[in-house]
């Protein structure tokens, strides 16, 4: 076989090689999508998302879980979010170079890679047991914003260093302060960049189940965490802190593992209700990032 | 004499940028500064108002007097050695925001937010920069969407705004066409009526367009500083007249 032959076919094979390998992926993806929506999507309705959990299929729903979701999802980035994106900012744009700076950096970037339940066993000798916070809604957000804030800090700091020098340089040419710079135009130029590293972050903490159970969340609850409002002074409550929770995927890991054929049917309505939310984010994550790639070209 | 500059040494680390340069700069003219790549130029600029202050490790020795102060001297606040001597740079870079914004941020780091004001100054620091006519009707609409010659009078209108006394250009038309070239190099030529100008330039029909003085600056020493018509015509150093007649460079 001459040159020529041989190089056009050795193109050709790696062509439809890499086409294979994209399409084991997307089919992968499709039959599951598939296999979860033929199984769930009968049960899904207002009843479902209105319904605490029972021992009867047909009764059951996923009210307590959808909303510790959204309670733990609140804390989680009240917690993680603010502490997060200053330590970004103090070590892209403070922090001097030296071996302690190395040393955190590379702490950081080991602990994004720590498995999760390592996080649940932190959260439950940390939150749980030494500061007393019981398996309280507080305890699990917290133990997430830990298990997120590597990935907050990190997708922060790319954002950051992604804005070119010649801004900085722009702005303290005119007779602007490092804080100036930073606050007025550093951030807002990298904010696009933090809010889809933040997003992302999220989306990777609503589907986390392992340090949950590990802190001891429920897997049955009957009941909602006391309303953060109130009809008596001082019109607000902190009470749902400190209450019991579930979240989704702990329900959905419930239902799996119980025998009768109904809760099937649930455990795949609830995983069609995690997946939307976690589309969602990332379909906004998405959508900001491509807002912004077409406003801004340096 | 607006800068007197005394045996100014720079260092980045352990490297030497400039050595030893000397010269005074007269208020209300453009000075030229010209040589080849790597010579000190952008360096040297760069000291007149701290800008290299930003890169760890640099170092300066020498005096840099302007008006009669040492603008390295301890107890003098940095921000207002920058407001006063402005800078624009080689490559335009407005801010990711409106033009409005753009020329208004000088005051606004002043802490001047009242409408009126920066109405004021944003329309006549436009109108200085030759910019006004062509974004009036869109004085809102995002910097970036400005051609590059737009941009780089856009950032001229910036520096101008804060009312400063100097003007560093740094290369400002290397990344620019002809055309925009022009009206940078008209502009520049409007300028030293009110400011001071110092001009740092690869191209020496620039120099020689633009300038009153010129220096002549190569491996960091300053070869020679003139008129700049006797540079160009009757340079007295070998290397300076080798340099202008292309021999090298």
């Amino acid at each position: 076989m001459d040159r020529k032959v041989f190089n056009k076919w050795s193109n050709r094979i790696f062509y439809i090689l890499g086409l294979l390998a994209t399409l084991i992926g997307l089919a992968v993806l499709v039959a599951l999508l598939l296999d979860v929506l033929s199984d769930g999507l009968g049960r899904l309705g207002w009843q479902f998302l209105t319904s605490y959990p029972s021992r009867r299929p047909q009764e059951a729903g996923i009210l307590s879980a959808w909303v510790g979701t959204v309670w733990i999802m609140l804390l989680t980035g009240l917690l993680a979010l603010p502490v997060g994106i200053m330590a970004a900012i103090h070590m892209e744009e403070y922090g001097k170079k030296n071996w302690l700076t190395n040393l955190i950096e590379i702490n950081i970037a080991n602990l994004a890679g720590v498995p999760s339940i390592i996080y649940g066993l932190l959260g439950l000798g940390l939150f749980v047991r030494a500061m007393q916070l019981d398996r309280s809604i507080i305890a699990g957000a917290a133990t997430l914003a830990i298990l997120v804030m590597p990935i907050v800090i990190m997708s922060a700091r790319e954002a950051l260093r992604a804005i070119p020098s010649s801004i900085r340089e722009a702005s303290y040419a005119l007779g602007a302060t490092k804080w100036q710079t930073i606050w007025h135009q550093v951030i807002p130029a990298a904010m696009p960049g933090i809010m889809t590293g933040i997003i992302l972050a999220m989306s990777r903490a609503v589907g986390e189940t392992a340090p949950l159970i590990t802190i001891g969340a429920l897997t049955y609850v009957a009941f909602l965490p006391t309303s953060p409002i109130s009809s008596e002074f001082p019109f607000f409550s902190i009470q749902g802190l400190f209450d019991p929770f579930t979240v989704l995927p702990i329900q959905i890991f419930n239902w799996v593992s119980r025998p009768q054929k109904g809760f099937f049917a649930d455990a795949a309505a609830g995983i069609i209700v995690l997946l939307m939310i976690t589309f969602a984010m990332n379909g906004l994550a998405v959508w900001i990032r491509h807002r912004h790639q077409k406003k801004i070209r340096w | 004499m607006a800068f007197k500059i005394k045996e100014v040494s720079a260092f980045y680390g352990g490297k030497q940028a400039v050595k030893n340069v000397s010269l005074a700069i007269q208020a209300r003219s453009v000075t030229a500064i010209i040589g080849p790549s790597g010579c000190g130029k952008s360096t040297f600029i760069r000291c007149l108002n701290r800008m290299n202050d930003l890169v760890p490790q640099f170092r300066l020795e020498g005096e840099i007097l302007y008006n009669g102060t040492n603008i390295y001297s301890r107890d003098l606040d940095i921000t207002e050695v920058r407001r006063r001597i402005g800078m624009v740079f080689q490559k335009p870079n407005p801010f990711p925001k409106s033009i409005y914004e753009n020329a208004a941020y000088g005051l606004r780091i002043q802490g001047i937010s009242k409408k009126g004001t920066l109405d004021k100054v944003v329309e006549e620091s436009l109108k200085k920069a030759a910019l006004w006519e062509e974004v009036r009707d869109r004085l809102h609409a995002s910097a970036l969407a400005l051609s590059g010659g737009q941009q780089q009078r856009l950032c001229i209108a910036r520096a101008i705004a804060t009312q400063p006394e100097v003007i560093l250009f740094d290369e400002p038309c290397s990344a620019l066409d002809p055309i925009a070239t022009a009206k940078v190099e008209d502009l520049i030529t409007a300028l030293k009526k009110e400011y001071t100008v110092i001009i740092v330039t690869h191209n020496m029909q620039q120099a020689a367009r633009v300038s009153d003085v010129t220096g002549f600056f190569m491996m960091g020493e300053l070869i020679e500083f003139d008129i700049t018509q006797k540079i160009f015509t009757a340079p007295s150093n070998k290397l300076t007249e080798d340099y202008i007649t292309g021999r090298f460079g």
